[in-house]
């Protein structure tokens, strides 16, 4: 009887177990080079609604290569999963992802993107320069840049007639500021990715580096990234830059310059249409944007292949027709995303309707794009914390810089 | 088991069953729980064996050359060590990195349990005892106080983030400009007022149920031999209400060891690591190194069934010698 019982319930669990192991992909084909049929596109949650016309353009050129689009979440973190879950199991069903510049690297080193290359070369010498940078791994190109980003320098016309040009001209400017009683600076330094992007921005504009230009090697032990850091550091000991600034990401640093509580502002593009639009914004009429006085840190998303894509010649012609000049014209007016082709800077219809695009070019074409390594969470969070803690001054830079520097190596070396 | 014997023994003559009968009653029993046992081993043994092995595996390295990552081997306890003894590779880990945080979490954790239990016992038995009373409206009331614990954990998370920015309501009331999101303390007091707000009528309602079994004789009976209330209360009503309250605290001080998605929406793990626990501290792990990341959830899990199997030995050790007292007759 008991041998029955043991026999019974392994069978069982056997049997259970089987149909759990039943995973919804199966293992990825390689991808042939006549690889056409319908597609799947995936993107995070389409807040301008622009992506139907877009995939409704396409399936009109393309009834027999129909794309589907996929919207995910709109938090970065949760896209960054989803993408992840999918490539683990191998998953037919993503052919063309949309991913953020930092997971390039990460992702193409997982052997999850399709190199394009060969009979999937992508052509992208009317694309910006650093678009496509942030889309190359170890010399190879992983994906097609779709819409970039970069921080341009907000501030208030009616108090400040010539922005600065440099950090130094800029805290200058802040007794302006306290002559008007209203605060200075106001940029990203809650502990998150926005930390990220406004410290390498100090750092780079400093003329020092993060890493070295094998994009793993650490080099923040430089007289250079310490004076970065300690532009930072000081604005905030000096009230420069406001405490609150701990505590503001991209939305509410918008919302206190709206009020009218600051003069100067560092934000992406979307904020100035919104600061012109708002009903409840104050500085409609006296909201200016120049580039930024340091060097911009790279924003933006590229389009790339699954590895496990079983049609990969239509995603290819996909991403070429969501890099045309048509469609691209489409996501400056209708999205107020930033294109990627570097003549588009200069058309004049467009920046008609986006004004900002000038200044934008000037901000990418001198911008630098954050660690290129496959270990970015590592290294973005090493980064956060130990910034974190020199700002608000429970550490000091040099010390913050030595342990960032130890946190990345570590982070490097695969624990 | 012996007083179920002896009830049924006046009822008939005393039976010996044959043995093929009670082998077909105890292969049914079998054959009745063995699909739960094997829902049990899929979906709790499986995951927690699976993620046992992997923590044994080193997470996957970056070859130089080709610059692919290519599957770490067998890693022993290095794993482990990382986070309990601060190893990363031949260095303490340095801060900014996961192991280093793994000792503050832990202290985190076990600060959020305890300030949040306490606060919400004390508040629960005060609302259940409140609650008890037959009043007008009594049901209103009832019902009111479930709206916090109504309320999914991300929407609060959400409220009291606006709540308690710099330019928010709690500052605004407060005429103070108090940096709830990137001051250490504050922080953590932010957090702890959110999870009390929220938790505190479960509480009350589980301490409610043991409230409403104590009947009221014994308050008459006491009332005549002269006890003030305070005495009433501490030597009736806390008493009486130990099980349920015993139970309502282990179920909280479970649930509060497991906290992730208050302090992840509210202070996305606080000023530095002040405010990360250790179910974040593993989400955040995840996504840099799936191998650590077993380790860490094993070691939680270790953690939690410890401070579990403490609780149910004082818990149940509790449980009956109160019973046995109330049946001999002690007040």
């Amino acid at each position: 009887m008991k041998k029955i019982t043991i026999t019974a319930i392994g069978g069982l669990a056997l049997a259970a177990l089987a149909l759990s192991g039943c995973s919804g992909g199966s293992s990825g084909g390689s991808g042939s080079d006549n690889g056409r049929g319908p597609i799947t596109f995936v993107q995070g949650k389409d807040n301008s609604n622009i992506i139907a016309t877009l995939a409704a353009q396409w399936n009109k050129l393309h009834p027999d290569q129909k794309v589907t689009v996929k919207q995910q979440s709109d938090k970065a973190d949760q896209q960054h999963d989803d993408l992840v879950q999918h490539f683990q199991a191998k998953s037919t069903d993503y052919d063309v992802v949309t991913t953020d510049v930092i997971w390039t690297a990460e992702f193409a080193a997982k052997g999850w993107l399709t190199p394009l290359e060969g009979s999937l070369k992508l052509d992208t010498s009317n694309l910006l320069p650093a678009t496509v940078k942030t889309a190359t791994y170890q010399g190879k190109l992983y994906g097609g840049p779709y819409a970039s980003d970069g921080g341009i320098l907000y501030y208030r016309s009616d108090l400040l007639k010539t922005p600065p040009k440099t950090w130094d001209e800029l805290m200058a400017d802040c007794s302006i500021a306290k002559r008007a009683h209203i605060k200075c600076y106001a940029g990203q330094f809650a502990q998150y990715e926005g930390l990220t992007v406004n410290f390498a921005e100090s750092v780079n504009g400093a003329g020092g580096e993060i890493v070295k230009s094998d994009g793993k090697t650490p080099n923040l032990e430089t007289p250079q990234a310490l004076a970065g850091l300690n532009q930072l550091v000081t604005g905030f000991k000096d009230g420069d830059i406001p405490a609150e600034n701990k505590t503001f990401q991209e939305e509410q640093g918008r919302q206190a310059f709206e009020a009218g509580q600051y003069l100067f502002m560092r934000n992406w593009p979307y904020a100035y249409s919104l600061a012109k639009t708002d009903s409840t914004s104050k500085v409609k009429n006296t909201v200016a944007i120049a580039p930024l006085v340091t060097n911009s840190s790279l924003g933006g998303h590229n389009l790339a292949i699954s590895a496990y894509s079983k049609h990969k010649a239509t995603a290819l012609d996909f991403i070429k027709f969501m890099e045309s000049p048509a469609v691209q014209k489409q996501i400056v007016l209708k999205a107020s995303l930033s294109p990627v082709i570097a003549s588009l800077y200069d058309d004049p219809a467009l920046v008609k309707a986006a004004p900002y695009l000038p200044v934008l070019k000037e901000s990418i074409l001198k911008a630098v794009p954050r660690p290129v390594t496959p270990f970015y969470p590592a290294v973005t969070q090493a980064i956060q914390e130990n910034a974190f803690q020199a700002i608000s001054g429970t550490v000091a830079p040099d010390q913050a810089l030595k342990n960032m520097q130890a946190a990345i190596m570590s982070a490097g070396s695969g624990n | 088991m012996s007083s179920v014997a002896q009830a049924k023994a006046p009822s008939r003559p005393p039976t010996v069953k044959r043995g093929s009968q009670k082998d077909r009653e105890r292969q049914t029993a079998i054959w009745l729980i063995i699909p739960t046992i094997v829902i049990l081993a899929l979906v709790i043994g499986y995951p927690i064996v699976t993620a046992i092995i992997e923590s044994f595996q080193k997470d996957p390295g970056l070859d130089p050359s080709t610059g692919m990552f290519n599957q770490g081997g067998f890693a022993g306890f290095a794993n482990y060590s990382h986070f309990l003894a601060q190893q990363c590779g031949t260095v303490t880990c340095p801060p900014g990195t996961n192991g280093a945080a793994f000792w503050t979490s832990v202290g985190n954790t076990f600060l959020f349990t305890v300030a949040t239990v306490v606060l919400e016992t004390v508040l629960g038995v005060w609302m259940a005892i409140i609650m008890n009373r037959s009043f007008r409206g009594r049901a209103w009331v009832r019902a009111s106080v479930l709206v916090p614990w109504a309320i999914p954990t991300a929407v609060t998370a959400k409220l009291m983030l606006f709540m308690f920015a710099t330019y928010g309501i709690v500052n605004v009331v407060l005429q103070q400009q108090i940096l709830w999101l990137s001051d250490p303390a504050a922080a953590r007091i932010a957090i702890i007022v959110s999870d009390v707000w929220k938790t505190t009528p479960f509480m009350a309602l589980l301490i409610l149920a043991g409230l409403q079994i104590i009947p009221d004789e014994i308050y008459e009976a006491a009332r005549v031999d002269g006890a003030s209330t305070t005495q009433q209360f501490f030597r009736i009503t806390l008493p009486l209400i130990k099980p349920a309250l015993m139970v309502a605290v282990l179920f909280r001080t479970l649930d509060a060891l497991r906290m992730y998605d208050l302090p992840a929406i509210l202070t996305g793990g606080g000023p530095g690591i002040s405010t990360t626990t250790l179910s974040m501290l593993v989400v955040s792990q995840i996504r840099q190194g799936f191998n650590a990341a077993a380790a860490l959830s094993t070691l939680t899990f270790i953690i939690i069934f410890l401070v579990a199997f403490v609780f149910v030995r004082f818990l149940g050790a509790n449980v009956v010698a109160t019973q046995s007292a109330t049946k001999k007759g002690e007040a």
